[in-house]
């Protein structure tokens, strides 16, 4: 038998923190000057946009990373997302320039 | 049907022999291997990737190729690391019955790879180095694909 977890209150969720380990890759990372780390952003960023839009006001070197921001890919737990993508607790979150492989 | 992402080069004749050896309704195979071009004054390339999502990417890819095309084997294999000129980069190989479906499955995988798979390349010379750019045509010829 499957018993669905109720939705938990609101007061209950404002409780967690959103940590959201990053990664970035190729000129994002040496930009940025690390390949990954763990940041907990504000309770209103819930989206990869306003995730960008929260970074570039950490530092010169999101600044630089995410000055064409149009030029930016993300991933979220490693499948591509768009911006408007929704960023769950404990997700990893990639930034990373358009892919040239192959 | 597997993808390998690895730092060693590679021989598409051996890959081919044992991916198809005993499979005698294999009619067509085709294979095709992408190396590192020297523009004109290039010391190495260095492709670097994302570990984890590059071998999720690639299995997807394969797997919408399959979903695709009656294929009997098919193989992806894409380096990363330090390169020179003229070494191997990314190797494909797709055995069908007939040969439209290898020919076409090996389009379509190199296709998506240029678009989807999570690598980067970087190229060194004398005077400095720097990322290659995204090229839109890869994306043109990805859109082609699209199912109507």
């Amino acid at each position: 038998m499957i018993i669905s977890r109720p939705e938990l209150p609101n007061w209950w969720k404002k409780d967690e923190t959103l940590t959201i380990k990053l990664k970035y890759f190729a000129w994002v990372r040496e930009r940025i000057g690390r390949g990954e780390e763990s940041l907990t952003p504000p309770d209103d960023v819930t989206t990869i946009a306003e995730l960008i839009a929260w970074l570039k006001t950490q530092g010169a070197e999101y600044e630089a990373a995410f000055a064409e921001a149009d030029t930016i890919r993300a991933a979220i737990d490693m499948t591509h997302v768009e911006p408007s993508a929704n960023i769950g607790a404990n997700a990893e979150v990639a930034f990373f320039p358009p892919v040239t492989g192959g | 049907m597997s993808v390998r992402v690895q730092e060693d080069d590679f021989d598409l004749g051996a890959e081919v022999a044992r991916l198809t050896a005993g499979k005698h309704q294999i009619g067509a195979i085709v294979t095709f291997t992408g190396t590192v071009r020297d523009t004109g004054g290039l010391k190495s390339m260095t492709l670097e990737h994302y570990p984890g999502m590059t071998e999720t990417a690639l299995e997807k890819i394969e797997a919408e190729a399959l979903r695709r095309w009656p294929l009997a084997a098919s193989l992806v294999i894409h380096r990363f690391g330090t390169l020179l000129p003229g070494d191997n980069i990314v190797g494909v190989v797709t055995a069908s019955p007939h040969r439209r479906a290898a020919f076409e499955a090996a389009e379509f995988l190199m296709d998506y790879l240029k678009t989807e798979a999570p690598f980067w390349k970087r190229e060194e010379r004398p005077d400095g180095a720097g990322w290659v750019e995204h090229n839109q045509a890869d994306t043109i010829a990805r859109e082609k694909w699209a199912e109507r």
